[in-house]
């Protein structure tokens, strides 16, 4: 009887293909964005994370300046190599620190050139900033010392520039300084804000201040915390110093601030989560929406279904037959909805995660849930008028309006 | 021609295997109430062949309903084969549908794009019969109205009484004891009435199939045994048609 009932309802199916079509395509719909959202969302959020991990532990930036953003402001003082030097003597539990400054400036070998930014700094930037030189070497002391005319190319700067050409012994000229390649960076992809990290030239801070910017003075500090210590505390011990270096009275602001890199990502991940959480709220009323078609579909359905039900009933059948078949129908057409919606979402999400270049991440879970919602639907709204309907007297089911 | 009132109660009669006793039914309630049957008694023994005529909305549908179990009377009471119908479940008179009753709908009530064959088949698939089996009967019920060569058509695609006749074959398809037909000629023009009343009557001499139909022509009627007159929801006459045609 079961085998009978199933024929039935796969007749059912294949007579009213714009019906099953609708429903099909109803959940395919919900079941794919919601899905794509959410694995998208979830690949975004593990990439900061990943990209939080790669940024260099407990690396601090002292930046001149009122607030985060206010740095564009005239008249702000910058810093010196005295003070990354003071910082190093004074505070404890400090690991490393690097003094920076940064130019953008074109880069030149040959016929090609590339703006990228220039930073001046040292070796311990390339290490706090977790760097590594991948061919040729780094800084020597005495180059940083003089001043020497030489640098280190992020992978993106040397392809640019040199191609797939090997880049160390070579000279690129940087607006009129002309500096010998001593290396090439290790590749580190995007940070946490979308930048290319592999953007970037390193020369000496000397040899930036001399030939470049003229002066003495130093854009950043890269403060490295030592591996036990505490961020916050440093930070407080951060901001003491430089208040007494700057000769700054109780009632003045700070004229500078701390940036704590971790406490940035970690805003930003929560901010991607939020979008993630938002974005999958819009996916999750795109499967509601998904719902209420197939709702319509069957409503509108109804009166020429509750006829075929009392047809069915007439002649004979029993109504948990009559069930039976809508339920089949219901699951049928649902589960295959479901699939498919699983199988487009797996494609939209992969191609997705390639253009906004973070890993695919495959989330089971919500594949099982999105899948389960929307079998629910399927069965709940293409069972319930069913349900009504193999109540009634067949001749009430048959004269239907 | 007699004619006999059978106004009088009838008290339960052996072997009878449709009995009515005062039987009506209401539609609606209050002021908007609509009495289509009012205090129905009949009785039709096994292999009768009852015709039943009367102005519209007289309740010749409402009664045939009722005796088809497809709807339930208001009050009075139905027995099928002695089985008081009244007391059976809402499951219970869908089997004695499957296994005892054809019937052929005013309307068709065929089922929209399913061919022929598969309408015809509907019944069986319900019996729990194999598919070689329903193809082979829904084959010859088809042959036997004269279908042979529309299978695969769907209601759509046939003519009011080729539809009839899909009806006709899904009704008798099953072998079923009591043929119950509403208007089953009413699309037809004669030549077609003819060839309809030639496969029921065949269907009632031969098989010995008892057979109730509504009809609005007195000589589709006079095809079968009596002629039950219906008038404002009760039966104001039977007529006995004493061995015509
Ligand atoms: N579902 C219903 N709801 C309300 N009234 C109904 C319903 N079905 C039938 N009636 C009324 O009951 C009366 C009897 O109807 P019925 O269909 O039995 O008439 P009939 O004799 O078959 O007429 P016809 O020859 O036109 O088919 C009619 O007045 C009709 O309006
Ligand atoms: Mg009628």
């Amino acid at each position: 009887m079961l085998g009978n009932i199933i024929i039935l309802a796969l007749r059912e199916i294949r007579r009213n293909v714009l019906r099953s079509f609708l429903t099909i395509l109803g959940i395919i719909i919900g079941v794919a964005a919601v899905i794509t959202m959410v694995t998208v969302g979830g690949s975004a959020t593990a990439q900061i994370q990943q990209q939080i991990a790669s940024m260099g532990s407990n690396l601090l930036m002292v930046m001149p300046g009122k607030r985060m953003g206010a740095g564009m402001e005239a008249g702000n003082v910058l810093f010196k190599e005295d003070d990354a030097v003071a910082i190093a003597r004074d505070i404890n539990s400090i690991a490393a620190v690097a003094p920076v400054s940064t130019r953008s400036l074109q880069a030149i070998f040959g016929n090609q050139n590339w703006t990228t930014q220039v930073t001046g700094s040292d070796n311990v930037f390339i290490g706090i900033t977790n760097r590594a030189v991948k061919t040729g070497r780094q800084f020597t002391d005495n180059e940083l010392r003089s001043g020497a005319a030489v640098c280190i190319l992020g992978e993106t700067v040397k392809t640019k520039l040199f191609g797939g050409q090997d880049a160390v012994g070579e000279k690129i000229r940087l607006q009129k300084l002309s500096c010998e390649v001593l290396g090439i960076l290790e590749p580190k992809g995007q940070n946490t804000m979308g930048m290319d990290q592999d953007d970037v030239v390193i020369i000496p801070l000397k040899t930036l201040q001399r030939r470049v910017t003229g002066n003495q003075d130093v854009g950043v500090l890269y403060v490295s915390v030592s591996n036990n210590a505490s961020t916050e505390k440093v930070q407080q011990e951060l901001s003491v110093l430089m208040r007494e270096r700057r000769h700054l009275s109780p009632s003045d602001d700070d004229n500078f601030n701390v940036m704590d890199m971790k406490e940035i990502a970690k805003m930003l991940t929560s901010t991607t989560q939020l979008l993630t959480a938002l974005l999958s709220a819009v996916a999750a009323v795109s499967l509601l929406v998904g719902g209420i078609g197939i709702m319509n579909i069957m409503l509108v359905s109804v009166t020429e279904r509750t006829r075929e039900i009392g047809t069915r009933l007439a002649i004979g059948a029993l109504e948990r037959e009559v069930l039976l078949q809508f339920l089949i129908e219901a699951v049928v057409l649902s589960s295959l909805g479901g699939l498919l919606g699983i199988v487009l979402a797996m494609a939209s999400s992969v191609l997705l995660t390639a253009v906004l270049n973070v890993p695919f991440i495959f989330n089971g879970s919500i594949i099982i849930i999105s899948f389960l919602f929307s079998a629910a639907v399927g069965v709940i709204f293409g069972y319930m008028p069913a349900k009504k309907a193999a109540r009634l007297n067949p001749i009430d089911a048959l004269r239907y309006e | 021609m007699s004619s006999l009132s059978t106004s009088q109660p009838l008290t339960r009669a052996e072997g009878a295997i449709i009995e009515l006793s005062g039987v009506s039914k209401v539609y609606g309630q209050g002021r908007a109430a609509m009495q289509a049957l009012a205090g129905v008694d009949l009785r039709i023994d096994p292999g009768d062949f009852v015709a039943v005529m009367g102005p519209s909305g007289s309740g010749k549908s409402t009664c045939l309903n009722i005796i088809g179990c497809l709807d339930v009377p208001s009050s009075g009471a139905h027995y099928f084969e002695g089985v008081d119908v009244g007391k059976l479940s809402h499951n219970q008179r869908a089997l004695l549908r499957r296994h005892y009753l054809g019937f052929i709908f005013q309307g068709f009530n065929l089922l929209n794009r399913t061919s022929a064959l598969e309408n015809v088949e509907l019944p069986l698939v319900y019996r729990g019969l194999p598919a070689p089996q329903r193809h082979e009967r829904a084959q010859q019920a088809l042959v036997a109205v004269g279908l042979q060569g529309w299978e695969r058509h769907t209601p759509g695609e046939l003519s009011g009484g080729q539809q009839q006749r899909v009806a006709i074959a899904r009704a008798i398809v099953a072998g079923p004891v009591v043929v119950l037909a509403d208007e089953p000629t009413g699309n037809l023009d004669s030549a077609r009435s003819r060839e309809i009343m030639e496969i029921l009557t065949e269907l009632n001499r031969k098989q010995g199939i008892t057979i109730v139909m509504i009809t609005h022509e007195s000589d589709i009627a006079a095809y079968a045994n009596r002629t039950i007159h219906f008038r404002d929801g009760h039966i104001e006459r039977t007529e006995h048609n004493g061995g015509k045609v």
